[in-house]
């Protein structure tokens, strides 16, 4: 195991800001750590780099303890959310700090540090200072600056926290593959679903101080362990019921057989509104609604459907599809769904 | 003003309405003019009148009362006030501002009260306060006395005056700033492999290398203009005990007015030095400011 965390606990006065958590990361692997702000994620991330005790718990680096080294005789990269560059170093003297206070020679540090630069494509810039860059280029110094030294791990708090839309799917991108190339196992922090769904190989749910649900993308986003992994990643419709005969909830029109739940006891439901279809001519299982309002969300069409319930069904289709159905506002629809996650209230 | 912005807000051409931002000219050229007489006569026409009567006697008894003996004993007391309490002030300025700007503890409201005090505190209250002290009278006169170690009316009693009232003005300068620029890169070299005395030669003191030197430069002024706390503690013996502002007021006081301004355009020249120095310095904090990210 690259990593290994064991108990890690850590409090900040009455708050829990790490609960008792403990994780793997194997060699290489490319780990995110999601959770809204808050959850204690970013508390996880400098308790693993050093830069925060815990209260308790353990961290293995490469199978070794390192709870009792300080953050600069554990070799790993960190990549500071609004980058900490030096800001009176030049690029090149930025990437290479990390060799240059371990005294490696001159020659070699500009071996390295041109290397580096042409990893992250910003090749003959090392001469310009940080504030020379945009928010991507100075980004990618950061990473430079963190790999120079040649660490065993890459720990990135909110990598992409700071960047424009564009300038972040770009970035995504260029991790996956800078990740491939240099195969150092790599913890990034962050509170978007689709930066973690997106290139992790194993995400870790957090809330409160601890983790939620730890699985693959598809786990988490198809198989959400608990409610708040449900609700927190990707939209979900939710709706509250009695389980009012054995292994059937009745919700407005809707029947959900569930498995599990003694009858009369509460449930919640979650369904996203991408497994919600909408057809204009009745097919098995589906229930009769009508169109309320349409949403236009640029790939999709988020239509609230009202099915006769206490509230409206949201179901998300592709905006093509969508407009060749001519699924406008007022529009009767017949509407079923595909899949769903009950939790005890 | 309030009526005029409302009334913009609420109108329907808004484009067209711009509000007034500047005051009509007759209240511009008052306004300035105030201000430049204010400046001529309360700035520009003391320092003038000081050099005019430095050399009302000629350049000969200009130079006379400069190379008087006494005036080159006050010369070099200053100096060597000077020279021990500004490097004492940076070690101290430096810590506090570290540890109040990089570590969470108990007391650090306390504490910057106290680097505050010298500036509330009389400057005639701090000398009586090592007075009390070390004086003869004193809680520890006794003890000094006995130890044949004179601090009161002595060069150690002019240093720890003068270093008492100094001692806020390198911390102030560097505690916004070292506010403001945070201990992320700190952090950074911290990760990245450098032990503490790699990180605060490389990176914590190029960081804050303009605002320590203005620190510093602010501290030499008062150092050598301090003159309430040191005359309390100097005993005003000539050759010995005088610094140049206490000179100066010894010749004033005997009348003798073109020697008392010959060496007071000393002061007043440094004075002129230190301002200049300090605009450049401002400059270049400002540019290392903008040079650093956002």
């Amino acid at each position: 195991m690259s990593i290994s965390v064991s108990n890690l606990s850590k409090r900040f006065g009455q708050l829990a800001a790490v609960d008792n958590v403990s994780f793997e990361a194997p060699q290489g692997a490319l780990l995110a750590l999601l959770g809204p702000s808050g959850s204690g994620k970013s508390t996880l991330l400098r308790i693993i780099a050093g830069l925060e005790e815990p209260d308790a718990g353990q961290v293995n680096i490469i199978g070794e303890d390192a709870t009792q080294r300080s953050a600069r005789e554990r070799n790993i990269g960190f990549v500071f959310q609004h980058y900490a560059l030096f800001r009176h170093m030049t690029v090149a003297d930025n990437v290479g700090f990390g060799l240059s206070v371990r005294k490696v020679d001159q020659e070699k540090i500009d071996h390295r540090v041109n290397e580096l630069l042409k990893l992250v494509g910003l090749e003959g810039l090392g001469g310009r200072y940080p504030s020379q860059m945009s928010g991507g280029q100075r980004q990618r110094v950061a990473l430079a600056r963190a790999l120079a030294p040649e660490p065993k791990v890459l720990l990135l708090d909110e990598p992409f926290g700071a960047l424009d839309a564009k300038v972040r799917e770009e970035l995504r991108e260029w991790i996956v593959r800078l990740h491939d190339q240099a195969h150092v196992t790599t913890l990034f922090v962050t509170h978007d679903q689709h930066e973690a769904l997106e290139i992790a190989s194993k995400v870790l749910v957090m809330n409160h101080g601890r983790i939620e649900q730890e699985g693959s993308p598809l786990d988490v986003f198809d198989r959400p362990a608990t409610q708040f992994v449900a609700d927190f990643v990707g939209e979900s419709n939710f709706v509250e019921a009695v389980v009012s005969q054995p292994e059937l909830v009745i919700w407005g029109p809707f029947r959900f057989t569930v498995a599990g739940h003694a009858v009369g006891t509460r449930v919640r439901i979650y369904f996203r509104p991408n497994d919600v279809y909408l057809t204009s001519k009745p097919e098995t299982l589906q229930v009769k609604g009508r169109i309320i309002k349409n949403r236009f969300r640029g790939p999709i069409i988020e239509h609230a459907i009202d099915v006769g319930a206490e509230k409206l069904v949201l179901a998300h289709v592709p905006k093509g599809l969508s407009l060749a159905s001519d699924f406008i506002e007022g529009r009767e629809v017949y509407a079923g769904i595909t899949g769903f996650h009950v939790f005890p209230v | 003003m309030a009526g005029t912005v409302s009334r913009i807000v609420r109108g329907p051409g808004v484009a067209t309405a711009r509000p007034k931002l500047t005051e009509p000219k007759w209240v511009r050229v008052l306004l300035t003019t105030i201000a430049l007489v204010f400046l001529g006569a309360f700035l520009v026409l003391p320092l003038v009148s000081v050099f005019y009567e430095a050399f009302r006697r000629g350049a000969a008894a200009y130079g006379a009362a400069i190379i008087d003996p006494m005036t080159m004993a006050a010369a070099r007391l200053t100096l060597l006030t000077t020279a021990v309490v500004v490097p004492l002030d940076i070690v101290f300025g430096l810590a506090a501002a570290w540890a109040i700007t990089r570590f969470q503890f108990r007391g650090k409201t306390f504490l910057i009260t106290l680097i505050d005090m010298p500036f509330s505190v009389s400057p005639v209250i701090s000398g009586m306060i090592y007075v009390l002290i070390f004086g003869a009278q004193g809680i520890f006169g006794h003890w000094f006395i006995d130890h044949d170690i004179k601090i009161i009316f002595a060069v150690p009693g002019i240093i720890l005056a003068t270093w008492f009232v100094t001692f806020p003005f390198v911390a102030r300068e560097l505690i916004p700033l070292m506010q403001a620029q945070g201990a992320d890169e700190e952090l950074a070299g911290h990760v990245l492999g450098a032990n503490g005395w790699q990180i605060f030669t490389r990176i914590t003191i190029p960081n804050i290398k303009w605002g320590l030197l203005y620190g510093v430069i602010l501290c030499s002024a008062r150092a050598m203009g301090e003159f309430g706390a040191v005359s309390v503690v100097s005993g005003h013996i000539r050759g010995q005990t005088n610094t140049i502002p206490l000179h100066v007021e010894i010749l004033y006081n005997e009348y003798n007015f073109a020697a008392a301004f010959a060496v007071a355009s000393l002061l007043a020249f440094t004075s002129v030095v230190t301002l200049i120095v300090k605009a450049i310095i401002e400059h270049r904090i400002k540019n290392q400011m903008t040079l650093g990210e956002s």
